[in-house]
Order: C-alpha cells, then structure tokens, then sequence
C-alpha cells in the first residue's frame, strides 16, 4: 500500500475535493525529484487536469511580481486580507532568488505577510528560484496546476524585473507588476519592450504624494503610447490608513472576468509542459523538436484540455527521447 | 614649580551610579529585592521589565505565555508601579528603566506613583531607554512601525524637557548594536545616526531655542567589551563626534550641553559558559574601559553577573557585580586623578582613527537617507559583522580563553550547587498574574478606562498632539499595559523589522564546503532540497543566534526559512507544515523554553507534522534541556557550543535519518 502522503493520485482526489489540507504534502511531492516522485506527480496531474475536473480549475491564478523592496509582502497582506473577507481560500506561492554559489536560500517572505496561523484556508509555501536569477521555481508551474484545483485564489509571487513577469505571465491569468514612485527603470523596460505590459500595474507606497501622482501619470502616459488601454494603473498604499486594497481588488477581478479563459490556460499547459522538457532534455532535445518555436506551434495545435504531463511525454516521443526511467508501478 | 601638570585632583572625584540591572517575577518581589540592593550600598535602581510589559502585551496575551516575570518585573498598571516603588523614596531615587517601545506608557505610570508618594515631576531623576531603531537591530522588543515609534519618542521627550526637566528621556543605545556584533567603529557611527534621527524628529516638535536643553537631555547607553583600550577610545570618540554635532548641526552653544553623558552594561556577548568563573575577570576589564578616562569616564554602571550565559543570575551573582564597582571606586585611586590619557599619542591616534572611521559609516547612513529609512543596511552590516566575528572565533584567529582554547578546566564547584549556580523562577508566578490582573480589571472604574483609551487613540490618530496627557489620564485610570499598547497598535498598525540575514554574504570556508557535500547528498536522498525552519517562539528577540544558524544553514546549501522573532508555537507549527521542512530549528533565550517548546511540540504534532525532527538552541540550563530531550527535542544547544559547523552537521544527520525513514522507505516499497 502507497504511503497516502506520496500518492499523486490520492492527493490529487483530496484537492479535487477541495481538501486543503491535502496542499503541503501535494507540494512536497511536485517539488521533489525523485524517480517514484516523478510518476507520482504526473498522476496527481492527471487527476485535476481538466479532463478529470470536466473544465478548468476553479482557482484564479494571479502573479504578483516586481523589483526587490518595493512592499509587495505588505501588499499581499492586504490582498489576502480582502480575498479572505469575501470568504475566499488562498494560496500563495513565493519565490525567492537563491544563492548561486551554495545553492542553499534564505526564504523570509511569509515572514512579512500578516495571516492567522489558526485560517486554514490560507496557504503559503517559499521556495527557491533554483539555479535561475529571478522567475519561476522548476515545482512552480506543477504547484499551481495542483493547487487551483483547491483554492479560490492561487497567487505566485517573484522577484525582479523584465525576465520574471515574462514567465509569470506564462503560468497566471492575470499579472500584477508592483513599482514604487520614482522607480523609473520599469517605465524605460515597458517603453523599450524589454517587458511586457503587465494586466495590472500597482504603484505601491502611494502614500509619497507628488511623487507618486507623478508616477501614475508618466506610467499612464507610456501605457497610452504603447497602446495598452487595458492596463489598469492602481494606486495602493499600506501606510495606515490603508488604501487602494480594494480598486487592486476589483482590477484583477475585472482582468480575469474578461479572459478567454480556456485559451490561457490551456497555453499555460503548453508552456508547462515544453518547460518540463526544456529542464529534463536540454538543447539538444529542444533541436531534436527542430527548434523552440516548431515546438511552440506543435504544442498550439494539440488538445488545450490535454495536461502538461501528458504534453510533455508527446513532446518526448516526438523527439524520439525515452522519459527517464520508469520509476512505480504507475506509469504505463 | 608652576609648568608641573595637576597630578592629583584637589577632591577625590564623586563616584559613578552603581546600579544593578534586576527584576523579576512580580512588583512585590522585585520591590524586595530593590530595597535589599539598596541597603547593599547600590546608588542608583536599574529596573529589568519582562518582555510583555516591554512589548505591550498583557500577562494573560497567547503571545505572553510563559514570558511572565521571566527576564524582568510584570508590571502591567499603575497598582504593579506602586508596588515595585513602596517604600523607596522617589525624590532621592536615580531610576534607569530598560523600556523603549512601551516607554511613554512606563514613564506615565512612574510619574503618577510618585505624584502619589508626595513626589513632585520636577524632582524625578532617572531615565527610560526609549530607543526604538535599536530595537529593530538588535533587540527585538519593538511594539509599533519607526514613523509612530520616532513620534513617540519625540512626545516624551519634547514632555519631559518641560514636565520632568531633571529626566533623561532617551538612552540612545550602542550597547546592543554590539551584542548584535557590531565593530567599534560600527557602534559609534550608528549610535550616532540613531540619534540624529531622534533629534531631526524632536526640533520639528519643539523648535530651534529649545534644541540646548533637548541636547543636553539626550544620553547614552554603551557596551564595553574586554578589549578595554580600543573600548576607552571608542568612548572619547564617541565624546568628540557628539560635541562635533551638538555644534555644527543643532548650533549647542553651551558647551555642558554638549557634554557626552553615558550609562554602562559592560559585554554580555563575550561571557562564556565554558569556565564561567572567568567571565569574573572580564567584566573587571570590561568596567575599566569605562572608568579609567576622566574624560570619558561613565555617569552610570551596571554590571552583568559572572553567570549570566548559564541563566538568569541570583541576588548573591548581581552583589558579587557590585561589589566589583565599590572596590573600583572607593578602594583603588581611580578617582584621585584628571585624566590620565591627556596626551597620550597612542589614546590620541586610536580616538583619531575611530572618529574617522565613524564619520565615513555615518555619511553612507545619511546617504541612505538617515538611520529609519537605513535600518535595512544597518541590519545587515551587523549579520554580516556578527557573522565575521563567528568566523575568526570558529578558525581560532580571535581568542576566548576557556571556549575555543585552553578548555581543559577542573570542573567548577561554583556551579555545582544544587540550583546549578542560576536563579529560578517561581513558575506559579505566571498564573498568580493572570488572576491578580482579573481582579485589577474588575475593580476599577470601567466608564473611566473606556474615557481614556478613546482619547488615547485619537491622541495617536492626531499626530499634531502629544501622546503623553492622554498617556497620563489612562496610567490613573487603571488601563493595562496591554490596553494601551492595543490601541495604539490599532492606530499605528503593526510591524515585522528585517531580519538582515538575506544580504549576508556566504563564507567561503572549507569545513562548509564538506557541509555542503552532506547537504547534497542528504538532500538527493529526500528528493527535494534539505528545508530547515528556524523559529523564535515567544516574545525573546535576541535573534543574533538564530541569524548566524539561518545564514550558515543557507551558505551549507539548505533552503532555510526564517521568519523573525515573536512567533508562537501555532506559527512556528503552521509554517512548518505548510512549509515542508526536514527539521525545526527553535532559539528561545529568554528562559521560557520549559513552557514554550513543550507547546510548539505539541502543534506541530495537531500540525501533522509531529515527526520532523526539533533541535532547540539558548539559554537553557541543563536540567532543563534533559526535560526538553525527554520530551522529544532531537537535540539541545547553549552558549558552549560555539562550533556552527558541527550543529549544522546535526542538522543534515537528523534530516537525513527522516530521509531513511519515510521518503527513503517509499521508494523501496514502490520500486
């Protein structure tokens, strides 16, 4: 008999279930590498894939990214604080970069979000960037497919600026990028194209005054030319009194109302899936699929509802690449 | 004869304060024991608050569980004041408290006490700590965010300049910045920037012509470590660089008002558990770097116990202190002379070097935008400090005598008595306060309370008024140390300081390279990268311990989680659980870890996470740790273990035998 804490099926049943006690262990196993965890992850994916959940995942992924010190851990609280008034359960993924010499890392941030440690229906797990400067942990995209299938909200949040919005917007239905006033590297990246125009730009610590008008309005100006109309600029400040908590709210609300849903989401998979690839494979597995972008357009053409797991055996047969061996008596 | 230099001052110089840092369990006790002190030939009171009355949080709060009495007096209204002062004559009494963000609650109880005695405001003498961004440095018994905390400080000070003219309204404190590792030149620099800060903040509350008095109000609370040549010169330093900014940047034109004016507790950072009868020696060492100089000689000293990195000293460890201080000042001829450094080239050059060293740090701090908008770099240049002092203790390039050398030692018949040498707390006292404060509640007048705290939050919502009257009204109407701090918690909001560990710097060393190895090896085995939770249960935030494990776990090759200080066990547990850690690591110095480990054991258990292993580090007598072992602590560290490397090592073994027993086990059972 499997050890319930390592069975992806059985965890992927209890978050199907909306069991969010299932969660920790669910992330222990897709975080962990090895050889039976790998086939146990994909059957935790296969078990809320859409497929099995007969649509997408209820949750609303949201990314919350931007430079380091610019109060996203105190805007988090505050968003927290709103989703759970509305009785909403949430998890939050955060990334931290590492340190690339020892390999180790030093995640401070749930440190810095306020919560009750007795609400079990708020979730938060640190991990570490791994051997890339700023983005996305490799267990990041297979937490999030886990994850909304049991929560209300599933937030990913990162350091940085220019590369990590980029893969966010990869994984989330709606990005936020957070600035604070007089932070004018972010206008030059959005003007240059260096970064995409985020779904929501916040400027945090509006409390600063001229400064901060000044801000909204040069961000404002540059979305206008870039001809981003649907960008909202919310301004949001914790200093108390609070405020902006609520606009921010209903912006991301009203971002993820007006999504083709299925669309993104099943991009997301694609994505998740030539990751996968990408990590396990390399370069050389990537021109075996005759490069990236034959890959990408491949990928476009198959069934969005398919899971990244699934995709990424395709994409491994496809390049003639056996997975690696094996590992339990789940794989077929 | 008249070009001989003065040899002998014509009168033999007053002595400095001699007081003790004391207090604990209950105002009844303590008072006690002030009184017994006294009577001992101390000159001054230094009274030792217990972390909840320091951080506003009442006896019976979660977060005070098992805090009570325990480092200091619970003093939690204006009844505990009354008792803690009964019978000590408040005109005469010179009272120093260690209170900073419950300052102005503390100074208002104190006030109204002796207004009870007969004891006008004018007439008191003493000082409160009141110093907040040392706090979020080092200390860690901060209550509100800096903007409201400076505000405070600035409303105590701006009353007593007017209200308590013979009160020190501010301690601004160097003396933890280096129990937080920082080098000389980092404690003059900062302590400095710190009090720029608090000044820029008084002048825009009582204007430029009151500055004089503002100044020479402000004093200082200093640290002397046993390098007591350096340490003395720090001093003089630090006398020139405050006369320096009393001229240039507040235009002080009376020069006694620039005078530097300080208050010692010599080194706790470098007494030993190892031999601890040593420790002896170097507060003797310790308290000449702070009398020697006429010129930079301390107003007050006080002295920690021989014992103290075993747990919390007797009434008999704290008398042996004093006595240290008597003999100083009344049997040997220190105070027959003017200063005896007056043209020393070698004291001259050390002082130069200082000061210049000081200036080039405090402009980078001013750079910064002054020492609130620094406290993030401040912070992490004393991890970084603290962790290079680690360094050089851990390769043998820094001497202590005892630990990392000449430790063969005949075992020490001053510790085997049998309570091993330390003072007990009464564990009853916890409970006793819960109750005694029920009562308290009950009596007084509700209304009254209701009165007050309503004007006490819209004094804290109106930043233009002073938070003191409204402070004063709620001390006589009965409100608790935990009802004001609420309040005003609710106004201000709340605050988590950094934790400066993320910028420390890796050591390059080679007996982390191997723990690296290990780590690697260990984490392979479990799939996904060994995780550590370091968590500080309670209310202690003497976080230096648990920063210095956090950043060597990090450099070993650990993924390590840490939150900061003040957590209580269902955090600590949640985090835990959701966090997927291999190990638990607890720091608690304050003495409540007979209360608090035995819980975090038992949420991490109602957690599901009752197997991951738990080792626990602090001042923990080894009764004690044989409880906590027993009850299922994996492992138990104090002050002697000093080798980072070989805990880390424990660590990895520790994670790694979880290995084995579970995910290991699964592989085996499914391949």
């Amino acid at each position: 008999m499997k050890d319930p804490r390592t069975d992806g099926r059985r965890l992927g049943e209890r978050l199907r279930a909306r069991d969010l006690t299932a969660a920790p262990a669910a992330l222990n196993l897709v975080e962990s590498r090895a050889d039976t965890a790998r086939s146990e992850t994909e059957a935790l994916l296969a078990t809320v894939s859409p497929a099995a959940l007969g649509g997408e995942a209820p949750a609303r992924i949201v990314g919350v990214t931007g430079p380091p010190g610019v109060g996203k851990s105190t805007l988090l609280s505050g968003l927290l604080a709103a989703w759970r008034r509305r009785g909403e359960s949430v998890a939050l993924l955060a990334v931290d970069p590492s340190s690339r010499r020892s390999g180790g890392s030093l995640l401070g941030d749930r440190a810095r979000i306020d919560r009750d440690p007795s609400d079990a229906s708020v979730f938060i797990r640190s991990t570490a960037a791994g051997d890339r400067l700023g983005g996305l942990a490799p267990a990041t995209r297979a937490a999030v497919a886990a994850l909304s299938a049991a929560f209300d909200v599933v937030v990913i949040e990162t350091v940085g600026v220019g590369q990590s919005e980029t893969e966010v917007a990869e994984v989330a239905d709606t990005v936020a990028v957070v600035i604070q006033p007089g932070s004018g590297d972010v206008l030059q990246f959005l003007k240059a194209g260096i970064m995409e125009v985020p779904d929501v730009l916040v400027v945090n610590k509006a409390d600063l005054g001229a400064v901060a008008d000044r801000a909204m309005a040069d961000l404002r100006a540059a979305l206008r030319s870039l001809g981003a109309r649907n960008t909202s600029v919310i301004a949001v400040s914790s200093v108390p009194p609070p405020r902006g908590i609520d606009a921010l709210v209903e912006a991301l609300d009203q971002h993820h109302a007006s999504l083709a849903l299925p669309a993104r989401r099943a991009d997301a998979r694609r994505m998740h899936a030539l990751a996968d690839f990408a990590a396990e494979h390399g370069d050389a597995g990537m021109r075996a699929l005759g490069g990236r972008r034959a890959a990408e357009r491949w990928l476009a053409e198959q069934d969005g509802l398919r899971d990244a797991a699934t995709l990424r055996r395709e994409l491994e047969r496809r390049a003639g690449r056996a997975a690696r061996a094996p590992g339990g008596p789940g794989e077929p | 004869m008249a070009d001989t230099p003065q040899v002998r001052l014509p009168e033999r110089d007053r002595p400095w304060l001699m007081r003790t840092y004391a207090g604990h369990s209950d105002a009844q006790s303590s008072n006690e024991l002030y009184r017994r002190n006294l009577a001992k030939g101390q000159t001054g009171l230094s009274v030792a608050f217990d972390l909840p009355t320091q951080t506003g949080y009442d006896p019976d709060d979660e977060l005070a569980r098992g805090e009570v009495g325990k480092v200091g007096v619970s003093v939690a209204h204006l009844g505990d004041m009354r008792t803690l002062m009964a019978g000590i004559p408040l005109d005469q009494m010179n009272t120093s408290m260690t209170i900073n963000a419950t300052a102005a609650w503390l100074l208002a109880l104190y006030t109204v006490a002796a207004e009870e005695q007969g004891v006008a405001a004018e007439s008191l003498q003493g000082t409160t700590q009141n110093d907040i961004l040392k706090e979020y440095l080092s200390r860690g018994t901060y209550a509100f965010p800096p903007g409201p905390s400076m505000r405070l400080i600035a409303d105590t000070i701006a009353y007593t300049v007017e209200h308590v003219p013979r009160w020190n309204p501010i301690n601004i404190c160097s003396y933890h910045l280096q129990e937080a590792g920082a080098t000389p030149v980092q404690e003059i620099a900062y302590a400095l920037c710190n009090a720029i800060a608090v000044l820029d903040a008084v002048r825009e509350r009582v204007g430029e012509e009151r500055m004089g008095s503002v100044f020479g109000r402000i004093s200082f609370f200093v640290n002397a470590g046993v390098r007591f040549v350096e340490e003395h010169a720090k001093l003089r330093a630090m006398a020139l660089l405050w006369d320096e900014l009393g001229r240039l940047r507040y235009g002080v034109r009376d020069e006694r008002q620039r005078r530097f004016r300080y208050g010692v507790q010599v080194n706790s950072l470098g007494l030993t558990e190892a031999q601890p009868e040593n420790n002896v020696y170097r507060i003797a060492l310790e308290a000449l770097a702070v009398t020697l100089g006429r010129d930079a000689r301390a107003r007050a000293l006080q002295l920690p116990a021989w014992n103290e990195a075993l747990g919390l000293p007797r009434p008999w460890d704290q008398q042996w202190s004093l006595r240290l201080q008597q003999i100083l000042a009344y049997e040997t001829d220190l105070l027959e002379y003017p200063d005896i450094f007056e043209g020393s080239h070698v004291m001259d050059g050390l002082v130069a070097q200082l000061a210049q060293g000081a200036r080039e740090e405090m402009a980078r701090v001013a750079e910064l935008g002054g020492a609130v908008q620094a406290v993030d770099y401040m912070k992490s240049a004393l991890v970084e400090s603290h962790r290079e002092r680690w360094r050089r203790i851990e390769s043998g390039e820094l001497t202590v005598v005892g630990m990392n050398r000449f430790q063969t030692s005949e075992p020490s018949p001053l510790t085997a008595d049998a309570d091993g040498g330390i003072m007990i707390v009464d564990p009853e006292v916890e409970e006793r306060r819960i109750l005694e404060l029920a009562q308290w509640r009950r009596q007084r007048d509700q209304p009254a309370v209701d009165e007050a705290l309503a004007r006490l939050a819209q004094a804290a919502r109106d930043e233009s008024e002073s938070i003191m009257p409204a402070t004063i009204q709620a001390a006589r109407a009965g409100v608790t140390t935990g009802e004001w701090a609420r309040t005003l918690r609710e106004v201000f909001g709340s605050y988590r300081a950094p934790t400066g560990v993320g910028d420390a710097a890796g050591v390059p060393s080679e007996g982390v390279a191997a723990l690296r190895e290990e780590v690697e090896r260990v984490s392979e085995e479990l799939g996904r990268r060994l995780k550590l939770l370091i968590g500080k249960p309670g209310l202690d935030g003497h976080s230096n311990g648990a920063e210095q494990i956090a950043v060597r776990a990090r450099d070993a090759g650990m993924d390590v989680v840490y939150e900061g200080i003040r957590l209580t066990p269902r955090q600590i547990a949640s985090s835990a659980a959701q966090e997927g850690v291999h190990v638990v690591g607890l720091s608690i110095l304050s003495g409540s870890h007979s209360k608090l480990i035995p819980s975090v054991l038992e949420e991490l258990a109602q957690a599901g996470v009752g197997d991951v292993p738990v080792v626990v580090g602090g001042i923990i007598p080894e009764a004690d740790a044989e409880a906590l072992r027993a009850a299922g602590v994996a492992a138990v560290y104090t002050p002697k273990d000093w080798d980072l490397n070989a805990m880390i090592r424990d660590i990895v073994r520790l994670a790694g035998r979880g290995a084995n027993l579970h995910e290991g086990a699964d592989a085996t059972a499914t391949a």
